[in-house]
């Protein structure tokens, strides 16, 4: 397994005692899959992402990528977070060398490879642009660039188009697909939204809230991957399934809450 | 049962908000509206002084009149001892405002960096920082002597733990995810302070620094009326003393003009050295 997390528990202690955020997460991952864990509020989906990046310690149990345990955070994993984390004085070249800069890869070699996934990401001629001049898609591009810049073994992502309107969302939907075909990368991206859970990844991990577990592991086989295929009855299958699901824990939530 | 809620009709008024100029909210007005109200700032007063004097029967003693002083300044200038008193105030300025700048700048930056930096000096200088700096003229006569070094010093004191402790605020402002980004991206804790912290606040630094200036400038005026053998505040003491309002007015304008100059200068640096940091695109 490329990416495995092995009975992850994680616990904050609170006024009222320990909160279990996550409860046994369990999940395998092989090189080259693009995961979406998809969850409500609560879910702990971005506490779980956090434990991948190594921002934060597991309670119990551990994360590994390519047969490392991680301990804390490190240029194998790209990340991509929900909001803006562009360097706001430097221009979009140099924020995408930045990561290769941080590892001390030469000027010449860093601004080569810079270069090759502003094209990738389709913005060589913003190359010289400050983040303040980008829309908010451009932006997450250019940070989808850096991360990918580092040769990263894995991309985590944040809700990475939480904050993009309805059209952008879509074109950096079609953008990810894209991408995901030319590098054939490893990607594990939590949302709150089913549809584009069900749109892009090959495979999908359904979680429960309070406490957040795992509460459904779906393999997603559609018949393509245009935006038409959203009118597909299986598409609909597949969300409407995830859907009733989250419905569920939805109302098991509030009534607790 | 609840009952429905009284009727608000009454209280609903047809009227929207007016257009207006003078008094539009958090939004800019004509350029050059906004350069006749510049004009009228600074030439108002003076023209009202310049009535008063002219027109009324003011002894110059009381009040002089703009050509008094300006006769006055003339006088200083072509004596030397303006330029004289306004170079001995810059240097006092000069030397301690950068010995304070160059301490606090790193050392805000770490407290506002590392809590525990933050825990170590935050209390220490939260305290000293409301002792007013005049206060402690006593001991710095009794520790320097009547030198430069106790000018010098009270400047220091003035200005050292207020920029420090505002420098740390700018620091608080630092996105996280900003830093995470960095720690994901391979960089280590000095990486992040040299090549992201710091970049960062360095507009909110300067702005620091320029309020601060103004501190340091108030300070020098303050340390030579205690004793100096020159400077402006000593010019100020000494006119008064033999009544030459006309000169305590020269030191006044010289010392405002002074460091005004400096507060656009530091406006001017801000805005060319962190265009990414201006709020227009």
């Amino acid at each position: 397994m490329y990416l495995k997390i092995n009975s992850l528990h994680k616990n904050f202690s609170t006024k009222n005692g320990p909160l279990v955020v996550l409860k046994d997460i369990n999940m395998d991952i092989e090189q080259g899959e693009f995961i979406c864990a998809v969850g409500a509020s609560g879910s702990g989906k971005s506490t779980l992402l956090r434990q991948i990046a190594g921002l934060d310690r597991p309670s119990s149990g551990e994360v590994r990528v390519d047969g490392k345990v991680i301990s804390g955070p490190g240029p194998d994993r790209g990340m991509v977070f929900q909001h803006y984390t562009l360097y706001p004085w430097m221009d979009v070249q140099k924020n995408t060398e930045f990561g290769l800069k941080l590892l001390g890869v030469p000027k010449k070699v860093r601004r080569e490879q810079a270069s090759y996934y502003l094209s990738v990401v389709g913005l060589t001629q913003f190359a010289k642009a400050l983040p303040k001049q980008l829309s908010g898609g451009m932006k997450q591009r250019v940070a989808i660039a850096r991360a990918l810049a580092s040769e990263p073994k894995v991309l985590l992502m944040d809700e990475p188009f939480g904050a993009l309107d309805i059209h952008t969302k879509e074109s950096m939907h079609e953008f990810m697909l894209d991408l995901w075909n030319r590098t054939n990368i490893t990607i594990f991206m939590i949302t709150h939204d089913v549809e584009e859970a069900v749109f892009l990844a090959n495979r999908v991990y359904a979680l429960g809230a309070r406490p957040g577990t795992v509460r459904k592991e779906m393999t997603i086989k559609l018949p393509n991957r245009n935006s038409s295929v959203k009118r597909h009855s299986t598409f609909h299958d597949y969300r409407d399934e995830l859907m009733d699901l989250m419905r569920q824990h939805g109302k098991e939530a509030v009534a607790m809450a | 049962m609840t009952q429905s809620p009284e009727s608000i009709q009454p209280y609903l008024r047809p009227n929207t908000l007016r257009p207006t100029v003078f008094w539009r909210l958090a939004e800019d007005i004509p350029p050059r509206l906004n350069l006749a109200f510049t004009v009228a700032s600074i030439g108002i007063p003076l023209v009202l002084w310049w009535l008063v004097t002219t027109l009324g029967n003011v002894d110059p003693k009381f009040l002089p009149s703009p050509g008094q002083v300006i006769a006055a300044f003339g006088r200083l200038w072509n004596s030397g001892e303006l330029l004289q008193d306004t170079v001995a105030s810059l240097w006092r300025v000069g030397v301690g405002f950068l010995m304070a700048a160059l301490l606090s700048i790193p050392v805000g930056v770490l407290m506002g960096s590392f809590a525990s930096i933050r825990a170590l000096l935050e209390p220490l200088f939260g305290l000293v920082r409301y002792m007013p700096a005049p206060a402690f003229i006593p001991l710095l006569i009794l520790y320097l002597g009547i030198g430069e070094e106790p000018k010098v010093t009270l400047i220091f004191i003035g200005v050292f733990f207020f920029n420090a402790l505002m420098v740390m605020d700018t620091v608080k402002f630092v996105p996280k995810d900003l830093i995470e980004s960095t720690f994901m991206l391979g960089g280590n804790r000095i990486a992040t302070l040299l090549q992201v912290i710091f970049p960062y606040v360095l507009p909110g630094i300067l702005d620091a620094c320029r309020i601060n200036l103004a501190a340091a400038w108030q300070l020098v005026i303050v340390s030579e009326l205690i004793a100096a053998t020159e400077g402006l505040g000593r010019r100020i003491s000494v006119a008064g003393r033999f009544l030459k309002t006309d000169e305590i007015f020269v030191g006044l304008i010289v010392i405002g003009v002074i460091g005004l100059s400096f507060d656009l200068l530091f406006q001017y640096l801000l805005r060319i050295s962190c265009k990414w940091a201006s709020q227009k695109r």
